[in-house]
């Protein structure tokens, strides 16, 4: 009984490793995309967007059979780790991306123009006026998405990484009793989405308290 | 082995997965309507001024949003039989498409009834309309300009989920891509072609739903005019004088 909710619950490791990780290269890798959708020229704009609509466009499993069994046609051969964390990297990029797009509309028109008065250059601006207010704003989003990606990440079981949903089901076919095996592994994922959140609103206070600004 | 013939192969595919795409489709629309018609009781539960019952539905929404849609599915598959209900795949995928449906959209339809301002409601009761006209005239128009943009988002994400049901054996498109590439090994043509597949139903739906977040947030009194009512059964302009 015990060993097998511990054996269940070890497949937490990977789900947490591949959630955080995940969520690190995208919150890190979407602000240069975020150059791109608010470049002055037309076209880039453009490349942006269908960059952005064909990677959320397409389901997650897709990609990941892409990027798993999907190259080998092209002589290339990923571990199912390596092609889980490209593949929710790759998403999670598109998402951050879009969620700091939404965060720089909320920007209002009067601070870059306040900034302009007090001729800040163009680093200081974004670094002292800019960017503590976007981060203010897109925080909540941020940790939806983070708790988003920690649900899609059950999806690297389909390609044999031991997560917690791949763990359930070796579980289910030794012991049967699914219901409880799912069960047990859906409540980790419950338990596992509460710290996010609780992290979330204390930095998402902590940013307010600091730039307490309309 | 290092080829580029998938650059153009993939297009040979689609015929073979397109049996798939109207499974999807038939997926989507049963779960969805099926999920919004329990979201909306669970968002009226959630209101319930009874705390058991409200504590009930706020667990049920939960589960629903909480959990992977995947586990869902294996719950639903391989979970019942424990309780002696053996349902088949395309059963199974649907009532855990349908839950996880319930819970994200109790919680948007929650939302818009919530933004219909207190004095809607007392007016309707001061009409002495009863419940039903109530919420069918006064409340469900209001509400619905808010909740229909993100229920078509919703949508969009349970019709990409239906690639899940592929994992207990549903012969939708990853399902039939999956036969396809065990037997000709060409797994990048085939998945380029299913993405491909889900992309012109994904990328329309996107511009759909951008259109109607416009046109429903954007100007208040003209866009309630002329988009609810398009979207409401039975509700008419009154007869001018």
């Amino acid at each position: 009984m015990l060993d097998v909710l511990g054996y269940i619950a070890l497949g937490a490791t990977w789900t947490i490793a591949l959630t955080l990780g995940s969520a690190a290269i995208g919150i890190v890798l979407a602000v240069p995309l975020l150059g791109l959708a608010r470049s002055r020229f037309r076209v880039v704009r453009g490349i942006y967007s269908s960059i952005v609509h064909v990677i959320r466009g397409v389901p997650t499993l897709v990609w990941l059979f892409l990027t798993f069994f999907g190259v080998g046609q092209l002589g290339i051969t990923l571990t199912p780790v390596a092609a889980s964390l490209l593949t929710l990297s790759v998403i999670a990029t598109a998402y951050m991306a879009e969620i700091y797009r939404g965060g720089m509309q909320a920007i209002p028109a009067g601070q870059w123009e306040a900034a302009g008065a007090l001729n800040l250059g163009r680093f200081a601006t974004l670094r002292d006026i800019i960017c503590p207010q976007l981060f203010r704003a897109v925080s909540p989003s941020i940790a939806t998405q983070v708790i988003g990606l920690l649900k899609d990440s059950a999806l690297v079981s389909t390609v044999g990484v031991t997560d917690l949903v791949f763990r359930a089901g070796v579980m289910t076919q030794y012991h049967a009793h699914g219901l409880f095996m799912f069960g047990f592994a859906g409540l980790i994922y419950l338990l596992l989405s509460i710290p996010v959140a609780v992290f979330s609103r204390s930095i998402h206070a902590r940013i307010t308290r600091k730039y307490a600004i309309a | 082995m290092n080829d580029f013939s998938w650059l153009y192969t993939w297009p040979q595919y689609i015929p073979q997965l397109l049996p798939g795409l109207w499974v999807a489709i038939l997926m989507t629309v049963i779960a969805c309507v099926g999920g919004y018609l329990l979201g909306f009781f669970l968002a009226l539960l959630v209101e319930s001024p009874v705390r058991l019952v409200h504590h009930a539905a706020i667990v049920i929404v939960e589960l629903g949003r909480g959990v992977p849609i995947l586990v869902l599915l294996y719950v639903f598959y391989q979970g019942l039989p424990q309780l002696g209900v053996l349902l088949d795949p395309g059963t199974a995928a649907i009532a855990g498409l349908m839950f996880s449906a319930a819970g994200y959209s109790s919680e948007m339809i929650r939302a818009g009834l919530n933004a219909v301002p207190k004095g809607q409601v007392e007016a309707a009761n001061s009409l002495s309309l009863s419940t039903i006209d109530r919420y069918r005239f006064i409340v469900i128009p209001q509400a619905a300009r808010i909740s229909i943009p993100p229920l078509v988002n919703l949508t969009i994400i349970i019709f990409q989920a239906t690639s899940l049901a592929t994992v207990i054996t549903v012969p939708e498109i990853m399902q039939r891509a999956d036969v396809i590439g065990s037997v000709t090994f060409q797994y990048m043509s085939v998945y380029l072609a299913a993405g491909v597949l889900y992309l012109c139903i994904t990328i329309p739906g996107a511009v759909l739903s951008g259109y109607l977040e416009k046109r429903l947030g954007g100007g208040r009194r003209a866009s309630r005019r002329r988009t609810v009512k398009a979207f409401i059964p039975g509700v008419r302009e009154p007869q001018s004088a």
